[in-house]
């Protein structure tokens, strides 16, 4: 769904309807005012003004993949009716429009950040921890380095030599690399114990006894057993950087207005007025319940998975 | 709310002309010969206390080091000056200063001070105190925030003592509204801060930590206690000089405390919770929570119309040669065409702007001057209504062409494409950013929005001149164009459109030079007004900044306070804070 958002979401991220701001959410009908079935679904856009639901509609113009432009909507009403099924933001714009959108680049971003700061992590834990001795001295006090260096003001700095406007693609990439660069220092402590027991285990002692090579070692005995804490750091991490972005936003190095992403969709409860008045914004908070519970539910079956593998 | 780094906030203002610089103000009936003020506010009861919340905890309680608004609005409850605005009124009146009287040529002013007035600590206020007051504000090795608007003419103000009671100010040269320059320039008492200022340690001294006794001012109220983190709170200050209509000593409350509150929703919530009594300037979103509940929790809102702040739109109209920007540079070709500016100005839905951003509690602005400034807003300006077409017409003439699929390009065929740099921490900039961006689409324009931390924003601004288009805010300080002086002159270090240009680079800066100029030494208002009023109409003609919405000024107070006139002008709720009262 996401990756099709263009085509489940009724509207473009951006379109605005000035003239309803922090409208709530339309109510799906069957039943009219007066009592009425229609197998047809139906909204009130006005509070007596009944607008069927059409399904398959055309509407504002997307892109799938980034590549071809289709019209077609799963289901909208006729113009100039509007249906938001999750209600509108301040600027009339549909929630349940921005929060499809948003996940292409919250889901995406999220996850490959993780996985690249929980790979560097692998790399560099793995290392210090199966060696040792001044390579481990070394790499992880640099990783305590890292953990201590205040990077709000480096991304400052990063962001001054930017250019002014980045564009789409490049403030992804931008914030994949930022946040998992960033992030690498604490999954490399983790793992970089974890393989220090495992390389004192009896089997992995009996196999360098055999004459193994340390990749051998390192890849048939030592990493298999950090798979358990690689999972659950990635589920632990993917949340959290989801949020991390909307703290690079406001340094100017994540999305900008009018494109949305859920860290973005989420900070605007931080407002009192928001939190207190409209519910239904919430609701975007609420969907990704269930998403980041898939997540852990996922890294949760892997786990068992490998274990039952590894046994 | 963010201000820019101006030097308005006390700066001075507007007019006042001759005729009331000489007025004299109604003397009580003396009583051991002390000559106290008399308040033309209803009479209240003496007692109680109220509660207010701060944004953060003050830097300091020096009147002469004060730079943040926190320290500043503390400050403003313990010390007096000699002449003060009016907030209400927004004109002058006669504070410390009994009287004065200015030389015909403008430049001389001898004021008599208020007799018998004496400092919270008892001891007399004398000429010396005076005296020693501006020696210390133009002392260059204290870098006091003040000492630039007392340099008039490229000399600092000199000042003589008379007799006891007498001071002589000469200026450099005349200077419109020069008694506006007094305003919040609290008196200081020799005989505690002397010492300090011989030994130079003044920058150490009326620090958080300095003990309540060492605290002497001419204010309401006086230092009782302060709990790091916490709060500050003032009490009574028995020996003030202003006095109610039945010759009750005023203020009428007994304590003052300020709460350190750190952020805007968290004051809301604690207003609304009842922890506290005022609550001074708040968003229009939060005035929508708390209006539900005004009858049942016992507080009034007020919306006092529009502020003096105005938002606006401007582009880079830097001299770039000396800069490695070319990209900036090849679309300042559009910038400086006067037509383009003016497309952009009529393709803008400022309605929606007043609707969407303040929930309707703001004003469209075509003119840099607010109707909240009543003295010097020119109505003439015209306020035209959202018009595309004529936006259309205007960038045709300009020899833009649309293509095909309605994107607009210049005459070499360039796409037009700029991005709006807004200050991320200020929700309402980037909301209008959004919706000019939406406004300016239908023109085929396509826009970016760049938000960045505020610090970023500024050095962008004035320093590198790395940005394309900005929304900024000014306009917090004083209501008279000479508080904008530095905006306005083309030589300004907040001429933010092209700062500090050695020579003005259009005509139409040159003559806003020169009106400003003229203004600033022509000392009568209705003069003044003219020349002011032609500035709007050049500003709103040739549109260096395109003005969008000034927001209204909001702020509640519980049922309870009696004499509540929240006003337009700094500080909002606690400019009459002698004045309140408990009911």
């Amino acid at each position: 769904m996401i990756l099709f958002a263009g085509f489940f979401a009724p509207y473009d991220y951006a379109t605005q309807d000035r003239e309803s701001p922090f409208a709530a959410p339309a109510r799906i009908r069957f039943m009219d005012q007066r009592g009425h079935f229609h197998l047809r679904p139906f909204v009130y856009a006005s509070s007596n003004h009944a607008v069927n639901m059409q399904f398959f509609v055309s509407g504002d113009s997307y892109k799938i993949a980034g590549l071809f432009a289709a019209r077609a909507h799963l289901f909208g009403v006729a113009n100039p009716g509007r249906v938001y099924l999750l209600g509108t933001d301040g600027y009339g714009r549909d929630q349940l429009s921005r929060f499809l959108y948003g996940g292409q680049i919250s889901l995406l971003a999220g996850l490959l950040a993780a996985g690249l700061s929980v790979s560097l992590g692998i790399f560099v834990g793995a290392i210090s921890g199966f060696y040792g001795g001044w390579i481990d001295e070394v790499l992880m006090r640099g990783g305590e380095l890292f953990l201590a260096l205040p990077w709000l003001y480096l991304l400052f700095a990063v962001r001054a030599a930017l250019p002014l406007h980045i564009a789409g693609w490049q403030v992804f990439l931008l914030l994949v690399v930022v946040i998992g660069a960033i992030g690498w220092a604490r999954p490399a402590r983790l793992i970089r114990g974890v393989v220090l027991s495992a390389k004192e285990r009896n089997f992995v002692v009996a196999a360098r006894g055999f004459g193994a090579s340390d990749l051998y070692l390192l890849r048939r005995h030592v990493l298999p057993q950090t798979y358990g804490i690689v999972l659950t750091q990635m589920a632990l991490l993917i949340p959290q950087y989801v949020l991390a972005e909307v703290t690079l936003t406001f340094l100017g190095l994540g999305v900008t207005e009018p494109m949305p992403s859920w860290g973005s969709l989420l900070s605007s409860l931080q407002q009192y007025y928001v939190l207190s008045s409209y519910w239904w914004m919430f609701l975007p908070a609420l969907l990704l319940i269930p998403v980041f519970l898939a997540y852990y539910a996922a890294a949760d079956a892997l786990q068992e998975r490998w274990k039952s593998v590894s046994l | 709310m963010e201000s820019f780094p101006l030097r308005q906030r006390l700066a001075a203002v507007v007019f006042v002309a001759l005729a009331c610089a000489l007025c004299c103000v109604r003397a009580t009936p003396a009583q051991s010969g002390e000559d106290r003020m008399v308040t033309t506010a209803a009479p209240g009861h003496s007692g109680g206390r109220i509660v207010v919340a701060l944004r953060s905890e003050p830097k300091t309680l020096n009147p002469v080091l004060a730079q943040d608004a926190p320290s500043r609005d503390v400050i403003r409850c313990m010390t007096a000056d000699l002449i003060h605005i009016n907030r209400e009124t927004q004109k002058t009146e006669p504070a410390l200063a009994k009287s004065w009287r200015v030389s015909r040529d403008g430049r001389q002013y001898t004021i008599r001070l208020r007799q018998g007035v004496r400092f919270s600590d008892g001891q007399a206020l004398t000429a010396d105190d005076v005296v020693f007051s501006f020696q210390v504000y133009l002392d260059e090795k204290i870098h006091s925030p003040q000492r630039d608007l007392l340099v008039v003419g490229g000399k600092p103000l000199a000042v003589e003592k008379i007799d006891a009671e007498t001071v002589r100010f000469e200026l450099a040269q005349p200077y419109a509204a020069a008694e506006r320059l007094f305003d919040s320039l609290a008196i200081l008492p020799k005989h505690l801060l002397e010492n300090s200022y011989r030994d130079g340690t003044f920058s150490q001294s009326w620090s958080l930590s300095t003990s309540p006794a060492q605290f002497a001012g001419l204010g309401p109220f006086r230092l009782k206690h302060y709990v790091p983190g916490e709060r500050i709170t003032l009490e009574r200050n028995p020996y003030y000089w202003k006095e109610d209509q039945k010759g009750n000593r005023l203020p009428y409350l007994d304590e003052i405390s300020f709460l350190f509150v750190p952020s805007e929703d968290a004051q809301v919530i604690r207003f609304q919770a009842g922890d506290t009594d005022i609550l001074s300037r708040f968003s229009a979103e939060n005035y929508s929570v708390l209006d539900k509940q005004q009858a049942t929790r016992g507080y009034k809102l007020y919306d006092l119309g529009p502020s003096l702040e105005y938002n606006f739109l401007f582009f880079n109209l830097n001299d770039l040669s000396s800069k490695s920007l070319p990209e900036i540079a090849k679309k300042q070709a559009w910038f400086q065409d006067v037509r383009f500016r003016q497309a952009i100005s009529a393709a803008l839905d400022r309605d929606a702007i007043v609707r969407l951003v303040y929930n309707g509690r703001a004003t469209p602005l075509w003119g840099h001057v607010t109707p909240g400034n009543k003295l010097w807003v020119d109505d003439k300006i015209a306020h035209p209504g959202r018009s595309v077409e004529s936006a259309r017409s205007l960038l045709k003439a300009a020899g833009f062409s649309a293509k095909s699929d309605g994107s607009l390009v210049d005459s070499h065929g360039n796409p037009v494409e700029f991005s709006i740099l807004t200050s991320s921490s200020n929700a309402q900039r980037v909301k209008m950013a959004t919706l000019i961006q939406d406004d300016l689409k239908q023109l085929g324009m396509n826009v970016h929005i760049v938000s960045l931390e505020f610090r970023a924003v500024v050095d962008r601004l004035l320093n590198t001149n790395d940005f394309e288009a900005a929304i900024m805010g000014l306009g917090g300080g004083d209501a008279d164009p000479n508080s904008e002086m530095n905006v306005w002159l083309s030589s300004g270090g907040t001429h933010l459109w092209h700062a500090n240009q050695g020579q003005p680079a259009t005509p139409w800066e040159a003559e806003i030079d020169r009106l400003m100029q003229q203004q600033l030494v022509t000392l009568d208002y209705a003069k003044r007004k003219r020349l002011y009023d032609r500035v709007q109409e050049i500003v709103a003609e040739d549109l260096p900044v395109i003005c969008l919405a000034s927001p209204n000024i909001l702020v509640g107070a519980k049922d309870r306070i009696g004499n509540f006139q929240p006003a337009i002008l700094d500080p909002y709720a606690l400019w009459n804070i002698e004045q309140l009262y408990i009911h």
